[in-house]
């Protein structure tokens, strides 16, 4: 059983973590282009960021005021039992969430979209959102939080299979200059895309690549991982760096997740998650205990429904 | 190259800001207030602040603080970033009549055409932070809230914030005195190398409604 009060502390712990601390994986993705960095206003971009991050672990402040819009990606073992149940699980995470707000502090950026109403804790209608996917032989959940800002460095465009790769390339290309420019975008971004399913697959698919994935690791489809290396290549070929200085440091790295999708089309979006990207994830196990990490290993093989019933018959026995 | 730098006393006068070139880098000292939406629109409605604006000097912040407020009425201040300034366009005349500001901090900078009518004839130029995710290090230079305005109207995020600031930065000159806009030099000097990374991509199917072709284009 899985104590209810062990998760809200598990929550509560990252939304500091993911608040104050770079993951590495991101920080040692932007050393490497400073390193190849040659434009002196690009390098002082990075630079500062570097200091900043430091600053941020040395204060335990917040790295970037713009504490995004926080939110949660829960992991769910098959055999997890949750002393509060489900319903425990998500008034656990919106007390972290409103605590973490006045404790660590973080901005209080949610409001009603009409009414502008702030709860001054960043907790609203829908706010913080719960996404939840589920793990075979696992007994812990693993809570995840994304502080993910930035009104800008996201697109969503429908694409037909004939417009192919060159499409894929230039949307991508789009929304890189569209939102690099005056570096709207805070990047260096990791990059997220998600390719097909339906149009709010297309969506979530690109995000969670963005905001779960480490800097360095590929999609373990070879097509896809080339892909993924080809665009960001790509971006960071353009010219442009940090806030639209001339550079070459646009895409710490890329990811890309796929869905099925409609025959006719190829629905594809693009995530950029800026140089504040903050996750932290908590697993919390059956007896309490609780562990951090920076990697959310949100895609499993089995989220990818690699080698799980996908040909009819299986399906069909399966289900008996 | 090295990048140039300088250190302001705030309030500032105009003549301090004759020597600075685009691209240098900047560290305030004195006090700064903030601002965005709820404060420009409120006087663009013709509601007046509680506060004269003028009287907090004339170094003016787009950005609201990761802050909260204590029970004890104490501030609890971390990071401070900057939010876009683009948006504010539109007030710029009228506040600057009623601000008198001669430095605007903010994110991302505002178009050529804004600093050639409204910050060049008011003295003024645009200060942009960097990266911009520098909230720590921004957050570190302030000393102290000197005061907060406008708190229950308009909450923690869109309040007037008057901050005393020591070493506060990094910053880097947007425009200058003639209006002149680093951004939009960077616009122009990337502009050649996004011809060649869109040479021989054909154009999907289906185009969007009013889809722009000039890459010399901004979204803003
Ligand atoms: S995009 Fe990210 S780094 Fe930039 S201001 Fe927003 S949260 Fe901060």
């Amino acid at each position: 059983m899985i104590p209810n009060a062990r998760i809200e502390e598990a929550a509560y712990t990252i939304m500091g973590k993911a608040a104050i601390e770079i993951p590495e994986d991101y920080r040692t993705g932007i050393r490497g282009m400073l390193e190849k960095e040659e434009n002196e206003l690009s390098r002082f971009v990075l630079m500062s960021m570097i200091d900043n991050w430091e600053a941020a672990e040395q204060d335990r402040r917040a790295m970037c005021a713009d504490t995004g819009v926080p939110r949660y990606y829960v992991k769910v073992g098959n055999e997890a039992r949750l002393d509060g149940g489900f319903i425990g699980l998500e008034h656990a995470l919106r007390s972290a969430t409103a605590r973490a707000t006045r404790d660590v502090p973080l901005r209080p950026n949610r409001v009603h979209p009409l009414s502008r109403q702030d709860n001054n804790n960043n907790v609203g209608i829908n706010a913080p959102e719960i996404e939840y996917s589920f793990e075979p032989d696992a007994d812990w959940i693993d809570v995840t939080t994304v502080h993910k800002g930035g009104l800008f460095g996201t697109d969503y465009r429908m694409l037909f299979p004939g417009d192919g790769i060159d499409g894929i390339k230039k949307f991508f290309l789009d929304v890189m200059v569209q939102f690099g420019r005056r570096g709207l975008a805070c990047q260096p971004a990791i990059v997220g895309i998600g390719l097909g399913g339906s149009k709010d697959t297309a969506m979530v698919l690109g995000k969670q690549a963005a905001c779960l994935r480490a800097v360095g690791d590929a999609n373990p489809d070879p097509e896809i991982a080339k892909l993924e290396q080809e665009l960001k290549d790509l971006g960071n070929s353009i010219g442009m760096g940090p806030m639209g200085f001339v550079g070459t440091s646009m895409v710490v790295d890329c990811h890309i997740e796929v869905g099925y999708t409609h025959t006719g089309g190829m629905p594809m979006s693009v995530h950029s998650f800026c140089l504040s990207s903050r996750r932290a994830t908590a697993r919390v196990h059956a007896d309490g205990r609780i562990e951090y990490r920076t990697d959310p290993k949100w895609f499993t093989p089995y989220m990818r429904r690699e080698g799980i019933e996908w040909c009819a018959d299986a399906a069909l026995h399966a289900a008996e | 190259m090295t990048l140039k730098s300088a250190r302001l006393r705030l309030p500032v006068e105009t003549s301090d800001l004759e020597p600075l070139e685009i691209g240098t880098v900047v560290y305030l000292d004195g006090i700064v207030y903030t601002g965005r939406e709820g404060l420009y629109k409120k006087i663009d409605e013709g509601v007046m602040p509680p506060v004269d604006l003028a009287s907090l000097g004339n170094a003016n912040f787009h950005c609201s603080p990761a802050a909260s407020v204590g029970d004890d009425g104490t501030y609890n201040l971390g990071a401070v970033t900057a939010t876009a300034s683009f948006r504010f366009s539109r007030f710029l005349p009228k506040f600057f009549e009623i601000s008198k500001a001669k430095l605007i901090l903010g994110k991302g900078g505002m178009s050529e055409q804004d600093y050639r009518d409204h910050f060049v004839p008011n003295g003024a130029i645009y200060l942009t932070t960097v990266g911009y995710g520098t909230g720590a290090l921004l957050g570190r230079g302030i000393k102290r809230v000197r005061d907060v305005h406008w708190l229950k109207e308009l909450g923690i995020a869109q309040a007037v914030w008057v901050l005393e600031v020591e070493n506060f930065g990094p910053f880097l000159v947007e425009s200058d005195l003639r209006g002149r806009s680093l951004f939009e030099q960077s616009n122009r000097e990337t502009l050649d190398g996004i011809e060649r990374v869109y040479a021989g991509l054909k154009f999907p199917a289906l185009r969007r409604y009013g889809e722009t072709v000039n890459r010399d284009d901004e979204v803003i």
